[in-house]
C-alpha cells in the first residue's frame, strides 16, 4: 500500500536510521570500547545522579502531581481555572526558559533567599519544573470520573477518611499515577534544556546525562556520546514498554 | 459540611498552590517582572538587535515547516492506523510515540550519525550540494523529529470515535476520495488537529536541546531564540536573554489560552 510505504519510509528516514545510527556507534568499537565510555569517571557519575535524581523527581510528582489533581478535581476556590491552566505551562514553555526563570528565582543572590544554582537540588527542582505537567494530567480525569458513592459506602461503614483514601480512592488511581510517573521519569532522564542553565554543568557533581553527551558531542567524541546515549535510549525504552505491560494488566483487570 | 474536611483541604489546597507558586509563578513572574523594571524601552531595544531579530526569523522559518510536515504526515498516519489494517500496523504505531523517549540531544547526535559530512547518507547529499547539518534543513528534521507524535496523537482517537459511516455514505453518493476527506473527514477532526497543531507549534518555538546539537549555534546564521537566551546568559547580556525569554513566553502563555480553549474534554460537551 503506498501510504503505509511512504510513511515507513519517512518514519526510517527520520527515526530508525538515525537511531540506529546512534546505536551502531556505540558498538563500533567493541563491546569493550562501548563499557569503558560509560564506565568512565565522569560518565558514570552523569548517569548515577540523572538517574537517582529522576527517581527523587518521580516520587515528589507521586506525591505532588496526585494532590494537585486531587485539588483541582475536588476542591472549589476563586482562581481554579487559571491554575488549572497553569499546570501546562511546562509544556508551553520552553526548557532554556524555564531553566531561566528558575535560576532568576534560586540563582545567586536569590530574593526569597534559597540559593539553588550549582547544586543537585537545583537539577532536581529544574526537572520538577518540566514534569509537573504527567503525573496530575493522568490523574485527573479517573478522579473526575471517579465513583464518589464508594467513598460514600466506605464512609458510612464506618471507615475513616484515611482509610477510606487509602484502601478504596488509592488502588482506583495507581494505574493513573503509575502511568504519570512512568513518563515524569522518562522525560527527566533524558531532559537538557532545562538544567544547563541552574546546574552549571560541573563535572562529578550537577553534571546531567544529556549535558554529558552534549559536551562529548562537542569535543568530537561520538563514540562516547553514542555509547552514553544507548543507554539512555534503553532506560527510556524499559521504563515505557513497562507502562505498556502495566496498562494492559490494568485494562484486563477492570 | 463538618469542619474536620473544611480544614483538611484548606490544608491541601494550600500546600498545593504553595508547590505552584514557588516551582512556576514565582520564578516566571520574576523574570517578567524584571524584564520591565525600566519600562517597554530597553526590551524593545533589546529585541531589535540585528541578530535578535535574525533569530526570530529562523525559529519562524524552522516552526513554520515543522508544523506543515507534521500536519501532513500527523493525518495521513493517523487515517492509515485507524482506517487501514495492513501489516507492520501495530510497529508503525509503535514507533510513532518512539519520539518522546528520546532526549533531544540524542536526537541531535542521532541527526549528526545519519546526516553529517562523513556519514553515509548525509555524504551522498553533501556531494549533491544539499548540507543537513549546521544548517536549516537539519534543524527543521531535528525540530520535526522531537514534535512526530503530537498530532496523530490528538486526531487518531478523534477519527475512530466518529466512524467511518458517515464517509461511507459521502462515497456512495459519489463523493471521491479527495472530495470526502475535504468535506466528512476534515471538518469532524478540526478541533483534534488544530489542538495538535498548536501543541506542534508550542514545541517548535521551544526547541533548544537537538537544534542546539544540530545547528552548530552559528550567530546570524543558525541561531534560533532558544539559542539566543543561553547565548547571551552565558555571555552576561541579562537584558536580551531576559527579553527574548519573556517573548518566548509570552508565546508561551498565548498557546496555553488556545489549549484551554481547545481542550479535548470540553469540546466534547
Amino acid at each position: 500500500m503506498f501510504g503505509a510505504g511512504l510513511a515507513t519510509m519517512w518514519l526510517s528516514l527520520l527515526v530508525l536510521i538515525p537511531l540506529a545510527a546512534v546505536v551502531w556507534r556505540a558498538q563500533e568499537d567493541g563491546a569493550g570500547a562501548f563499557w569503558d565510555a560509560v564506565t568512565a569517571p565522569e560518565a558514570a557519575a552523569a548517569i548515577r545522579l540523572t538517574v537517582v535524581a529522576s527517581f527523587i523527581v518521580a516520587l515528589v510528582n507521586v506525591v505532588f502531581g496526585t494532590l494537585i489533581a486531587w485539588v483541582l478535581v475536588r476542591d472549589d476556590f476563586r482562581g481554579k481555572r487559571i491554575v488549572e491552566a497553569l499546570i501546562d505551562l511546562p509544556f508551553a514553555l520552553p526548557t532554556i526558559v524555564a531553566g531561566l526563570v528558575l535560576l532568576a528565582l534560586y540563582g545567586v543572590g536569590s530574593p526569597v533567599g534559597i540559593t539553588l544554582a550549582y547544586t543537585r537540588a537545583g537539577v532536581v527542582v529544574a526537572l520538577l519544573f518540566v514534569t509537573l505537567p504527567f503525573v496530575v494530567r493522568t490523574v485527573q480525569p479517573v478522579l473526575l470520573e471517579f465513583d464518589w458513592e464508594m467513598e460514600e459506602a466506605a464512609a458510612s461503614l464506618g471507615a475513616s477518611r484515611l482509610t477510606t483514601f487509602r484502601r478504596v480512592v488509592l488502588p482506583n488511581l495507581l494505574p493513573a499515577i503509575s502511568a504519570g510517573t512512568a513518563l515524569a521519569f522518562a522525560r527527566a532522564i533524558s531532559e537538557f534544556g532545562s538544567t544547563v542553565l541552574i546546574s552549571g554543568n560541573l563535572p562529578f557533581k550537577t553534571k546531567v546525562a544529556a549535558v554529558h553527551i552534549y559536551g562529548q558531542i562537542e569535543t568530537d567524541n561520538t563514540t562516547g556520546a553514542a555509547a552514553v546515549a544507548t543507554v539512555l535510549l534503553v532506560v527510556a525504552l524499559v521504563v515505557l514498554v513497562g507502562l505498556d505491560m502495566l496498562q494492559r494488566w490494568a485494562a484486563r483487570r477492570a | 459540611m463538618r469542619d474536620g474536611p473544611r480544614r483538611s483541604r484548606l490544608g491541601l489546597r494550600v500546600v498545593a498552590l504553595a508547590y505552584l507558586a514557588m516551582l512556576l509563578v514565582l520564578p516566571v513572574g520574576l523574570v517578567f517582572w524584571r524584564t520591565f523594571e525600566h519600562g517597554v524601552g530597553p526590551v524593545l531595544d533589546a529585541l531589535g538587535d540585528p541578530s535578535v531579530l535574525h533569530a526570530f526569523k529562523v525559529t519562524g522559518i524552522v516552526a513554520f515547516w515543522t508544523v506543515l510536515l507534521n500536519t501532513v504526515f500527523g493525518v495521513g498516519v493517523a487515517v492509515l492506523l485507524v482506517r487501514h489494517r495492513f501489516p507492520g500496523r501495530r510497529a508503525l504505531s509503535a514507533f510513532i510515540d518512539l519520539p518522546l523517549a528520546v532526549s533531544p540531544v540524542v536526537v541531535g547526535l542521532a541527526l549528526i550519525l545519519a546526516y553529517g559530512k562523513f556519514a553515509p547518507i548525509g555524504g551522498w547529499l553533501e556531494a549533491r550540494g544539499i548540507q543537513m547539518i549546521f544548517a536549516l534543513p537539519g534543524m527543521v528534521l531535528a525540530t520535526v523529529f522531537v514534535s512526530l507524535p503530537l498530532v496523530v496523537r490528538e486526531v487518531a482517537p478523534v477519527l475512530e470515535e466518529i466512524g467511518i459511516e458517515q464517509e461511507q455514505a459521502a462515497w456512495t453518493l459519489g463523493a471521491g476520495k479527495v472530495q470526502t476527506f475535504k468535506r466528512i473527514t476534515l471538518p469532524s477532526i478540526r478541533w483534534a488537529l488544530a489542538y495538535g497543531v498548536v501543541l506542534t507549534l508550542a514545541r517548535a518555538l521551544g526547541e533548544y536541546g537537538a537544534v542546539a546539537v544540530v545547528s552548530g549555534r552559528l550567530v546570524d546564521k543558525t541561531q534560533t531564540v532558544t539559542l539566543v537566551v543561553e547565548e547571551r546568559f552565558q555571555n552576561f547580556d541579562q537584558t536580551t536573554a531576559y527579553a527574548a525569554s519573556v517573548a518566548l513566553a509570552a508565546v508561551a502563555v498565548v498557546i496555553l489560552v488556545v489549549i484551554n480553549l481547545l481542550r479535548p474534554d470540553e469540546r466534547n460537551r
